[in-house]
């Protein structure tokens, strides 16, 4: 450790030289490289930060996510869409990595069409709950996806929580993220058993507002997807929306040197030239009857 | 005869607090119209242990303060002590005058930063309430005043309903309500909550007062926890 020490007291700090320092990527690359343990290791930038939620009511189930994918601490995507398809029936909120979560629930829902295709029947929840563990467990928690799935099948709605080691739990509701404790408090204040559809929803929201606004990893708008045990789905991209941002962007006042009408440059010709589609149009070919004979 | 020499040098056992050991969980406070009302549990753990479950975490300081604790319950009886004396002097005094809520806050603030400075911290985040005041201080000397306040998981779990639900011009009634609404919340998700609570309040015409502890009902009995719906064995996990 000592080359990387400072030898220099003080009083004798010399000013450094111009342009770029490169000074520490040697003492870097030496300290990522010694393997101590508790070492300085390069930040990743990944997503985490997220509320997501579950819960089951009379006739279906309600699954709701937050709009907000972080880097650190800087806000990635404003409108990211959390909730993935799995299945006709079967819908999943996914926290953590966003590629993981993505490429999870794409994989294993490409898992559950084979297997409807081989089966002739419709996927269970607690299919895609056991495929999903299976993988995550096998990868040890290293790919970072913390998980609520739920869906109708013949078994009735079903809710699970699945974490990022291959746990899960089958729960009436649950929350997921680092929005989950304030989601979570809505929840264990004002849920119940056999709610209708409406109480459910209005109860996802509210959870997922509390989430957007006491958590800083979430924010921006709320998704909401209603699942009922008829089958019938109602994906709601933006079902509340409380974080507008066209207010702001109206709100600033641009210069008018930017506003230039038409006519500030001199026009000399016009030319109209219809757009050329891709491939072919029946006008580009000379139609010639075939010689059947 | 050869005298025994003790060649390892012997080391005085730490005398900077690096980490707590019996602990209070979340005290939560908030404004009413009339006065304000502090609310905590009468758990203190000893690890994962629930080992003192009559432990009295809102006291009165003179007449009109209230003043709860969360963290090391050792610190929180050692700064007791420190303004019992500050009480004292005052009485003996007897001049009329004693320190008020806003006073003792501030006074605590200068006690954690201090100390905080000599890397010898009073573990506790402390809520501090007076007929019009109320506010916070925590180990390291962080201060601030609110309509309501939560320390602890309070923070995660209590302050989103407080910040929905809070108005005010809440009548005492509701505000106890809403305090034990938190308090069960509480106690479902925090591992060292109990259901056994002390609500008190501070008033200008009636003083500061700690209520007796009792019980909040909680309901686990919710249908779906208690029998898997689809005929399938256990939680659906292992």
């Amino acid at each position: 450790m000592s080359e990387f020490t400072a030898s220099e007291t003080p009083e004798s700090i010399a000013p450094p030289p111009a342009g770029f320092s490169f000074e520490n990527v040697k003492r870097n690359a030496a300290i990522s490289a010694s393997g101590t343990t508790g070492a300085y290791t390069q930040a990743k930038a990944m997503k985490t930060g997220t509320t997501i939620v579950g819960t089951i009511f009379k006739g279906g189930v309600v699954l709701g996510a937050d709009t907000r994918a972080t880097g650190d601490t800087t806000v990635c995507d404003k409108n990211c869409e959390k909730i993935h398809y799995m299945a006709p029936n079967i819908y999943c909120c996914g926290a953590g990595t966003a590629a993981d979560t993505e490429k999870t629930t794409e994989l294993i829902a490409s898992q559950l069409e084979l297997l409807r295709m081989s089966t002739k029947t419709q996927s269970r929840i607690v299919t895609a709950c056991t495929l999903l563990k299976r993988m995550l467990f096998r990868y040890q928690g290293h790919v970072s996806a913390a998980l609520v799935l739920g869906g109708c099948d013949i078994n009735g709605p079903h809710v699970y929580q699945i974490y990022p080691h291959g746990s899960t739990g089958k729960l009436p509701y649950t929350t997921m993220g680092s929005g989950s404790l304030a989601a979570m408090s809505v929840f264990e204040s004002e849920w119940k058993e056999d709610m209708t559809e409406d109480e459910a929803k209005g109860l996802v929201e509210r959870a997922i507002t509390a989430g957007i606004f006491n958590d800083l990893g979430s924010g921006s708008n709320c998704d909401t997807c209603v699942i009922r045990m008829d089958g019938s789905i109602q994906m709601n991209r933006g079902a509340l929306k409380e974080n507008p941002v066209e207010p702001l962007r109206d709100a600033i006042k641009r210069s008018d040197r930017f506003n230039f009408p038409r006519g500030t440059t001199a026009v000399l010709s016009t030319e109209f030239v219809a757009h050329k589609t891709k491939g072919l149009s029946l006008d580009d070919v000379d139609v010639v009857t075939m010689d059947t004979n | 005869m050869a005298s025994l020499h003790l060649n390892a040098a012997t080391t005085a056992p730490s005398q900077h607090t690096k980490y707590p050991i019996v602990t209070g969980t979340s005290v939560l406070g908030l404004r009413y119209d009339g006065g304000v009302m502090v609310a905590a549990d009468t758990l203190c753990s000893y690890g994962s242990m629930a080992k003192y479950k009559d432990a009295r975490r809102i006291r009165t300081v003179g007449p009109a303060t209230l003043l709860g604790a969360s963290g090391e319950y050792s610190d929180f009886q050692s700064i007791m002590d420190m303004l019992e004396g500050m009480e004292q002097q005052n009485d003996n005094f007897d001049d009329g005058h004693s320190t008020d809520a806003q006073q003792t806050h501030s006074y605590l603030r200068a006690v954690m930063y201090q100390r905080r400075s000599k890397m010898n911290p009073l573990w506790n985040d402390l809520v501090v309430a007076g007929p019009n005041f109320l506010g916070l201080v925590d180990k390291i000397g962080t201060t601030y005043t609110d309509n309501f306040i939560a320390t602890g998981f309070g923070s995660y779990l209590a302050i989103p309903i407080l910040r929905k639900k809070w108005r005010p011009t809440m009548s005492e009634g509701e505000a106890r309500g809403l305090l034990e609404d938190c308090l069960k919340v509480l106690f479902y998700r925090d591992c060292r909550a109990l259901n056994r609570i002390q609500i008190a309040k501070v008033t200008e015409e009636g003083g500061a007062v700690v209520s007796e502890p009792y019980e909040i009902e909680t309901d686990w009995s919710a249908a779906s926890f208690a029998t898997t719906k689809g005929g399938l064995e256990g939680d659906g996990g292992w």
